[in-house]
């Protein structure tokens, strides 16, 4: 239930929203490339111990 | 032990992956705490109405997108001085951090100023100050981005990362220095007349501190992934060279 914020809803909500959605991206974005170079290094030092 | 042992990438690794879950839980939890505490159960203000719950967003992101260029300022001079190479990437992984809490500052400020003076922007000291750090933090970006060779990139940024000291520096101290503008002081204060009251500053602290952890597990997680990009790239080389 949110409170009432009377007549600076819409200012006090967009400001909560703009960053809130800001953080979620760069923790998405963070994590994504994050576990795609992990993917990646694990992949070539097994290729390459095979490879010897 | 000395601690420059942490110079040291794989013992950068070892304890980044010990100490991250701990930054990860504690930072979510106290984010959550200070802005659910601020947003759901602190009083309107008797000028500002409600407005005054984006203080619980912007002070701890304006407060964390300076002290994220001063971090990325020393492990500049670590690089140029002992040329630690995690150091250089500890750096360069804090930038976009902080580039997203310098657009946060400067978002919800906007938004704050609109119905508080009027306007969304005005070149007032500290507001202008802020927006050139935010330009800093894409050249410093775009720098690392533009340059292939890693110890030139390192070698550049190091540099572009002193001369945009200076405008951290008059981000936090515009407002003393030229004391004009639309800008208030700072919020927190050890002066009890200048400071909020208990009511917005307590949750304001928990948001502050949750902030810096968060600001921290993002920086050791995405230090580890720069370390592991750069291996890649070493052994990479290596093929090329044996093939």
């Amino acid at each position: 239930m949110l409170p009432d914020l009377g007549k600076y809803s819409e200012t006090v909500l967009s400001a909560y929203a703009a960053s809130l959605l800001l953080l979620a991206l760069l923790v998405v974005l963070t994590l994504w490339r994050g576990r795609r170079v992990r993917r990646d290094m694990d992949t070539l030092e097994q290729r390459m111990r095979r490879d010897g | 032990m000395s601690i420059w042992e942490y110079a040291n990438p794989r013992k950068f690794l070892q304890t980044s992956e010990r100490v991250m879950p701990v930054l990860w839980v504690s930072s979510g939890l106290l984010m959550a705490v200070g802005l659910i505490w601020g947003f759901f159960f602190t009083p309107d203000d008797y000028r500002q109405g409600s407005t005054v719950k984006i203080i619980f967003l912007h002070v701890p992101a304006a407060l964390m997108a300076i002290n994220a260029w001063f971090m990325m300022l020393v492990a500049s001079l670590i690089w140029v001085i002992r040329r630690h190479h995690v150091s250089a990437l500890a750096a360069k992984a804090a930038a976009p951090v902080g580039i997203v809490m310098t657009l946060i500052a400067l978002a919800t400020g906007a938004i704050w100023g609109q119905p508080m003076w009027g306007t969304w922007w005005a070149w007032d000291p500290r507001l202008t100050s802020f927006l050139v750090l935010f330009l800093f933090y894409l050249g410093y970006i775009a720098l690392w981005e533009a340059i292939d060779n890693p110890d030139t990139a390192a070698d550049l940024t190091s540099i572009l990362c002193l001369v945009g000291t200076v405008f951290a520096v008059l981000s936090r101290y515009a407002v003393n220095f030229w004391n004009q503008g639309l800008h208030q002081g700072a919020s927190l204060s050890l002066d009890e007349k200048e400071n909020v009251a208990d009511a917005f500053s307590n949750p304001l602290y928990v948001c502050m501190i949750g902030f810096g952890l968060f600001f921290l597990a993002m920086v050791f997680y995405r230090t580890g992934t720069e370390i592991r990009a750069r291996r890649i790239k070493a052994l990479m080389a290596r093929q090329r060279q044996e093939a």
